[in-house]
């Protein structure tokens, strides 16, 4: 539909020192509503400190069918997990 | 504040409690049937805190009234005449537009009104309107957002906006009538004139209607009745007929 308006991306910061995590999505006709209609929709239960919002276009996104090339071939690399490291219990938990 | 007349201050707590209940109500409306998703999530956030506004000044006024009612009793139990809610929150609510015109109208007022609560010698007043204050600033600035974005959007959002802001603001007066209630407040500096607010009110909805291409009809006639209790619009019945009707089959009812 020609008469929808574009749809934004929406980033939330549940507390300070917490980064921003997406949320979900929602329709605006600008960035000003955008924030506006995210502070209705999903802090209205007190969950945020800090909205970001990104028109969805903007965003680039790895297509599905890459993910073999992407990312199986780091399932044979367990060396890159920091698994192989004695840790002192004085450490407490990581 | 001890010798301040409990009947004038009963009359005076109605006057902000119906106002936000049937407006809390006529947006309640909306639920489920606004045009798009996200509007109806805002107007029943809106709808929300104005029935939340309700539960605080009826549950001041129901203790001022000390015949062992609450908030509840109030809402639900009176009838049309008992309400002092002005005419404008009965109105219906027509087109989006057209509601989102009303409830600009109505918080430009409350924020204002608000404002002065704050500073009211009686404390529980000012905890009120300290509490909504922050609610009803959220509401002025969506309201008069989407007011600037459909006055100032399409020729036909426009007309449209234009015959909400024709029709609606004939109301507008009321909220800035006072009689003698409105006076026992002001000495008991309870709350402020009504009429003191209208110059910061009509600066808040010049800017606004200019930005949204709009035009404030000329001429100073004003519907009233509400707030005094002397004639409500024939909305208001209907508006209690529906809200009150669960309470009225089955008194007392509780889930």
């Amino acid at each position: 539909m020609k008469n929808e308006w574009p749809l934004w991306e929406i980033f939330i910061r549940g507390q300070h020192g917490l980064s921003h995590r997406h949320v979900g999505s929602l329709h605006a006709p600008d960035a000003e509503l955008a924030i506006k209609n995210a502070r209705d929709v999903y802090t209205r239960r007190n969950e945020g400190v800090s909205i970001w919002a990104v028109e969805a276009v903007h965003v680039a996104a790895s297509s599905p069918s890459d993910k073999g090339p992407y990312y199986e071939p780091s399932e044979s690399k367990v060396y890159r997990h920091p698994t192989f490291f004695d840790i002192p219990d004085e450490v407490g938990s990581m | 504040m001890a010798d301040v007349d409990q009947k004038a201050l009963l009359q005076f707590l109605l006057r902000l409690g119906d106002n936000t209940l049937v407006l809390g109500h006529r947006v309640s409306e909306w639920c489920g049937h606004s045009p798009v998703l996200e509007e109806d999530i805002a107007l029943a956030n809106t709808a929300l805190d104005l029935i939340g506004q309700t539960q605080l000044w009826l549950g001041l006024a129901a203790e001022v009234e000390g015949k062992g009612g609450d908030a509840d009793s109030l809402a639900f139990l009176r009838d049309a005449w008992d309400f002092r809610c002005v005419l404008l929150v009965e109105l219906p609510n027509g087109d989006f537009g057209q509601t989102l015109m009303r409830q600009f109208l109505f918080d430009a007022w409350q924020s204002i009104m608000l404002g002065r609560l704050i500073k009211s010698s009686d404390a529980r007043v000012a905890a009120i309107a300290e509490k909504a204050s922050k609610e009803v600033a959220y509401h002025v600035e969506r309201s008069a957002g989407t007011v600037v974005g459909l006055g100032d959007g399409t020729p036909e959002s426009h007309d449209r906006m234009q015959a909400a802001l024709d029709y609606l603001y004939p109301y507008v007066g009321e909220m800035f009538l006072s009689d003698d209630t409105d006076a026992a407040m002001v000495a008991a500096g309870i709350a402020p004139d009504p009429a003191s607010l209208r110059d910061e009110y009509d600066a808040l909805v010049s800017r606004v209607m200019d930005e949204a291409t709009l035009a404030v009809p000329e001429g100073a006639y004003t519907h009233k009745g509400g707030r005094t209790g002397y004639m409500h619009t024939e909305h208001l019945g209907h508006i209690l007929t529906s809200m009150q009707w669960l309470q009225r089959a089955y008194p007392g009812a509780e889930w």
